[in-house]
């Protein structure tokens, strides 16, 4: 279609769009789970949360920049009050939702009426094919929950709803399983990466997936192609040779962002940090005038150099991996990412001397732990899980779910 | 992504194409994004003419007729008549009866 000298589309996005193809909104950091890994380090509502009516003012603008949809996330979204009259506020403004939930208030009501509305899609969260792997991360008695979720949905009738699960070292044996699970409820399964944000920075180390994990993630995501969503997740998973499906980009800030539960604006949901906030949708032009104006913004969408990476053969597929997973492992931004698939990354993170300051999350919504003594003998690992900060439930990526189709005359790579 | 081989498709030039009600177009300086809300797909248009074309499907009585009403060449239309066909495959383009 275009002309031959036509930059490719990925390098368009590098300098960012009018408005995001779709963002991620955590509307509360209240959630009734206190997942090991949450990346918002969510469990009690922030008393600054926005009002009902500063939600539905940022939906009006989305509508205006026309946005297609939102995944709105927490915290659990749905222990709002106004849950779901935003939701239905939002698809009645041309604003698609996609949330993610744990499934706690998806009762056969509540599944029959998403199922009837073709705006909405439902993410139930379990990071573990299996009762005891899921609930070693996101808590007793989150499987059940879950898997009646799941239940309820299928009932009534709800079709290619997903389940979205974060890869760890112990759910990656249980893809297989994975994939069993989601086509008995007619659900799409989606995997998406751990990130050391949030909760994640206290169990990254022992939850991310080994190298050799990796690999064999990488070979079961080229096996399974466009039926398995990632949410282009697992980008830095390219460079072992074949693209997986998706953008390969970076797009924080660049087309997409997260909008915090008070409103506060990041680059991406995986980086709540002082250094990546943009501003707040309080703010007197709004969202869109962060979106435009922020000079953080501004800064992502200049081009950005490979530094440590350039000379890597590899850069062009992999860019350099995840801001995020860099920034929260102490790694340098213009370096590799931490799991990067050469090794790179391991060797940095190796040579960390114990003076390395890794950032902590800007706001930390973690439940406080009881301050009372408990006597009751308990196994190590309760106590272990005890000794975590709360939880919730929210590895979402915001192009999570998109099938990227371009059209034109390249139509196999975007 | 769909890896679509669109030289195999065939578009039926001389009748009447729609865009599918559940999709929304929003333009952009290199062409479009299309989002289809039925199959929460997301489709990007390359180029501002192919845009013209397609938001001038629902008013054409044929492909071929959106095309000229866009300005193109008929040495353009095969090249055009691939990219909608890819965008039918992907029902984001629909037929319509006039």
């Amino acid at each position: 279609m275009t002309a031959p000298t036509a930059p490719p589309l990925v390098d368009l996005f590098e300098r960012g769009l009018d408005a995001p193809i779709c963002l991620t909104w955590e509307l509360t950091y209240a959630c009734n789970l206190a997942c090991a890994h949450c990346l918002s380090s969510s469990g009690r509502r922030d008393p600054r949360e926005l009002s009902t009516a500063e939600a539905k003012a940022v939906i009006d603008e989305l509508e205006a920049m026309q946005v297609f949809y939102v995944n709105i996330g927490g915290g659990e979204p749905t222990v709002r009050a106004d849950f779901w009259e935003l939701l239905d506020y939002a698809t009645a403004h041309h604003v698609g939702v996609k949330f993610s939930t744990n499934g706690v208030r998806i009762t056969p009501d509540a599944a029959a009426r998403l199922a009837s509305n073709d705006y909405v899609d439902v993410q139930i969260s379990l990071d573990g094919a299996t009762a005891d792997v899921n609930d070693a991360v996101r808590g007793a008695g989150s499987y059940a929950t879950a898997l009646r979720a799941l239940e309820n949905l299928a009932a009534a009738g709800m079709r290619n709803f997903k389940i979205s699960v974060v890869c760890t070292r112990h759910n990656i044996p249980q893809l297989d399983d994975f994939k069993a699970l989601a086509d008995r409820f007619g659900a799409q399964l989606r995997l998406t990466r751990l990130r050391p944000s949030g909760r994640g920075a206290d169990v990254w180390d022992e939850l991310h997936p080994t190298a050799a994990q990796q690999r064999e993630l990488y070979d079961w995501l080229l096996a399974h192609g466009e039926n398995v969503l990632t949410g282009d997740s697992f980008f830095h998973l390219s460079a072992y040779g074949e693209a997986l499906p998706g953008l390969n980009l970076c797009g924080a800030g660049r087309v997409v962002c997260l909008i915090d539960p008070v409103g506060d604006v990041y680059a991406c949901p995986f980086a709540i940090h002082d250094e990546f906030l943009a501003g707040n949708v309080r703010e007197a032009d709004g969202f869109s005038g962060v979106w435009r104006d922020s000079e953080l913004f501004r800064r992502l969408r200049t081009p950005q150099h490979g530094g440590a990476c350039a000379s890597c053969a590899f850069y062009d597929t992999c860019k350099g991996g995840c801001m995020a997973a860099k920034f929260f492992t102490g790694l340098p931004l213009d370096g590799p990412d931490p799991e990067c698939v050469q090794g790179y990354g391991e060797q940095l993170l190796a040579r960390r001397g114990d003076g390395t300051r890794v950032p902590k999350p800007s706001g930390d919504h973690s439940r406080r732990s009881r301050t009372t003594v408990d006597l009751v003998l308990t196994r190590r690992e309760a106590v272990e899980q005890r000794a975590r900060p709360p939880v919730s439930d929210c590895a979402e990526h915001p192009l999570a779910g998109l099938d990227l189709t371009p059209t034109g005359k390249d139509t196999a790579h975007a | 992504m769909t890896t679509t081989d669109s030289a195999t498709i065939v578009m039926d030039l001389d009748r009447a194409w729609d865009l599918h009600p559940q999709v929304s177009v929003r333009p952009e300086p290199f062409g479009a994004l299309l989002y289809h809300f039925g199959t929460r797909k997301l489709s990007f248009l390359k180029d501002r003419r192919l845009l013209a074309v397609v938001q001038a499907l629902a008013y054409a009585p044929t492909a071929r007729a959106a095309c000229l009403a866009a300005g193109l060449g008929d040495n353009e239309l095969p090249r055009y008549g691939r990219a909608l066909a890819v965008l039918v495959q992907s029902s984001m383009v629909v037929g319509r009866t006039p």
